[in-house]
């Protein structure tokens, strides 16, 4: 039989003859307790308070947008709004067609994909299937440095650096153009995907891996056949978030893509997207209540919802990878 | 019946065999290249800009106000204003987030409310900088009537890097072991005491981490600060935070217009004459360089205190 051992409190009296006779045994008062105990809910209270300003943050961002945009849709049908093919919300003849924007804003980000997808994972292979322990903890903190760049810079490094590298193969490539804005973002967001695509292969199991060697596969054939396949919505998620980081980049365009929007789907040519437009306007003084103040934040209000669809998708697919195994 | 191809004889397993593995190392070195050429990517523009902008990375670009001839002009009116923001940004980012991260991993209870803060989080980190731009524009400069002065910047660059330190002060909270808790709480030690005297004094070199590289991204961020109206052109210093007489601080420099390094560089940049795009080049180098800097602080606190602390 299982005897239990009890401890019963000692009484008042003998813990404070206790603690007058042990000087080193701290015993605190009830009311010292109970202070005690008040402070911890105070501080409590307020790490709440913090914490909820994230809260407080994404409904601000969701009220400022939609209580600023109300006026610019009262102005503009949302009919022309989605089908107009010019966006002139500054000129005598104003015409509100997000189209142009939309346009520029895909194409920069096609572009930037084509550079930064491929890249982005073969690195993500190499760094999680063979590269060796020591490359792969000095290198990852280097990748991670081209996503920390200030994208001033990389704006700078796509007008004055790229562009004139084009322009020596194809001469009639002109000063302002969304194909190097487009390759320069490309390099900025090649770390985030590499590191999720990595982290991602790394969570498949090691035993898949060993099953594969076991049939006398490859490195390079577990990688491509095993690993990949497993990691499949993982790679997918970290797509998805680079595209939505592709979307939001704002000065490299703003710098290299020119201002002037334009409706067309040829990297070639300058265009302006959402974020660019955003930057133009606000360059300018224009005043609080006129349509061009607000016409940024229906702007704003698109491009919004088009980065929060692209990051709802990559995070239910990031939660499915590592909910897998 | 689906067979399994069976080689023909022992030389073409062999062809095979030296097939596959030639890919492997094929492979290997395509990794290699894609990686080093990525690098190279960050080398070269660093070279470049410091190349170009050599001429005027000297110490009177660093203390001349920006001017119409691009000789003369320089980065102090901008170097001051980003100082000043910064410390505003640390001064609201690091407690807030710090705090928020706290309550997420040592009180919050597991109920959905946690829930909804923590995905408000996550989506933060994941909302393009000029959205905060457009926040901080129709939040602060208009609602507050905060108007365009550098604690409007500064906020709105608090908000920006707030989940990057909640998500870094997270993970270095959830590295201390349960063990160093549980020691605490068995001697009575009340939830924030635990908190305070054990898994603070531990996480610091991952909160601190955390912190470096938030401040490292706001130092470089130009949209928001654009969205909300930052001049160009200032040729004058915010008030001085430190006064002659009781109490030798003051706060009003926190209501003045201003300019910083990444809005210099960016007007800098956006000028056709080649003169102006020497001085973006110098700004950019400076830039680039305190960036590269403050994430090298941060990797070097990372593994110095990852090499000191033995669980």
């Amino acid at each position: 039989m299982i005897r239990r051992l009890r401890l019963r409190p000692r009484p008042a009296a003998q813990i404070k003859h206790m603690a007058t006779h042990a000087a080193s045994v701290f015993v605190p008062s009830r009311a010292v307790l109970r202070l005690r105990k008040g402070r911890d809910r105070v501080i409590e209270l307020g790490l709440l308070l913090a914490a909820l300003v994230a809260v407080f943050t994404t409904l601000s961002i969701v009220f400022v947008l939609v209580y600023e945009s109300v006026p610019f849709f009262e102005h503009v049908p949302l009919r022309d709004f989605l089908t107009d093919t010019m966006w002139t919300p500054l000129f005598a003849e104003a015409r509100y067609g997000i189209l142009p924007l939309v346009a520029g804003t895909l194409v920069t980000t096609f572009v930037a994909l084509g550079v930064a997808i491929p890249a982005g994972t073969i690195i993500a292979i190499y760094l999680s299937e063979f590269a060796p322990f020591r490359l792969r903890e000095t290198i990852k903190p280097c990748l991670e440095l081209l996503g920390a760049v200030p994208t001033v810079v990389y704006g700078y490094f796509a007008l004055l650096m790229v562009t004139p590298f084009l322009q020596k193969f194809f001469p009639e490539l002109p000063g302002f153009n969304m194909l190097s804005a487009g390759l320069v973002i490309g390099i900025m967001i090649i770390p985030y995907i590499a590191s999720v695509s990595e982290d991602a292969m790394r969570a498949v199991p090691n035993y898949m891996r060993e099953g594969s060697y076991a049939m006398g596969a490859t490195r390079f054939q577990t990688a491509t056949r095993v690993v990949l396949p497993a990691a499949l919505s993982g790679i997918a998620a970290a797509y998805i978030l680079g595209i939505s980081r592709a979307v939001g980049e704002t000065m490299v365009v703003a710098v290299a893509a020119g201002l002037q929007p334009n409706l067309t789907w040829n990297p070639t040519e300058p265009a302006a997207t959402i974020t660019a437009f955003i930057v133009q306007v606000s360059l300018g003084d224009l005043p609080h209540d006129s349509i061009g103040y607000q016409s940024i934040f229906a702007a704003g209000l698109v491009l919004m919802l088009m980065t929060l669809v692209f990051n709802i998708a990559g995070f239910t697919l990031t939660r499915r990878f590592r909910e897998t195994y | 019946m689906h067979a399994v191809a069976a080689p023909a004889s022992l030389d073409t397993l062999h062809a095979d065999v030296s097939r596959r593995k030639l890919l492997d190392r094929l492979f290997v070195m395509v990794g290699l290249i894609v990686l080093f050429s990525a690098l190279l990517v960050l080398v070269v523009l660093f070279l470049d800009l410091v190349r170009e902008g050599a001429p005027k990375l000297t110490l009177d670009f660093l203390s001349s106000f920006p001017s119409r001839k691009a000789e003369r002009a320089g980065i102090l009116s901008a170097w001051v204003g980003t100082s000043l923001i910064m410390l505003v940004t640390a001064c609201v980012a690091m407690p807030v987030g710090v705090a928020a991260a706290i309550y997420l991993e040592e009180y919050a209870p597991k109920n959905w409310f946690t829930a909804v803060i923590e995905i408000n989080v996550t989506n933060l980190a994941g909302v393009p900088s000029i959205i905060y731009g457009l926040l901080a524009l129709g939040l602060f400069v208009y609602q507050f009537e905060l108007g365009q002065t550098i604690v409007a910047a500064g906020l709105t660059l608090a908000l920006l890097i707030l989940p990057i330190v909640i998500v870094a002060t997270r993970e270095a909270i959830r590295a201390v072991p349960r063990a160093i808790r549980e020691a605490a709480y068995a001697l009575g030690a009340t939830r924030w005491e635990v908190t305070a005297h054990h898994v603070l004094p531990y996480s610091l070199g991952g909160i601190l981490t955390g912190m470096i590289i938030g401040l490292s991204r706001a130092i470089g961020e130009t949209a928001p600060l654009i969205t909300i109206g930052a001049l160009s052109f200032i040729a004058f210093l915010p008030q001085s935070p430190f006064t002659g007489e009781f109490p030798f601080l003051s706060f009003a420099w926190l209501k003045d217009a201003f300019t910083a390094m990444p809005i210099q560089m960016f007007n800098w940049v956006s000028r056709p004459d080649p003169a102006f795009q020497v001085n973006a080049a110098a700004a950019g180098a400076i830039l680039l360089g305190m960036t590269l800097l403050m994430n090298g602080i941060a990797i070097y606190v990372r593994y110095r205190y990852r090499k000191k602390i033995n669980w």
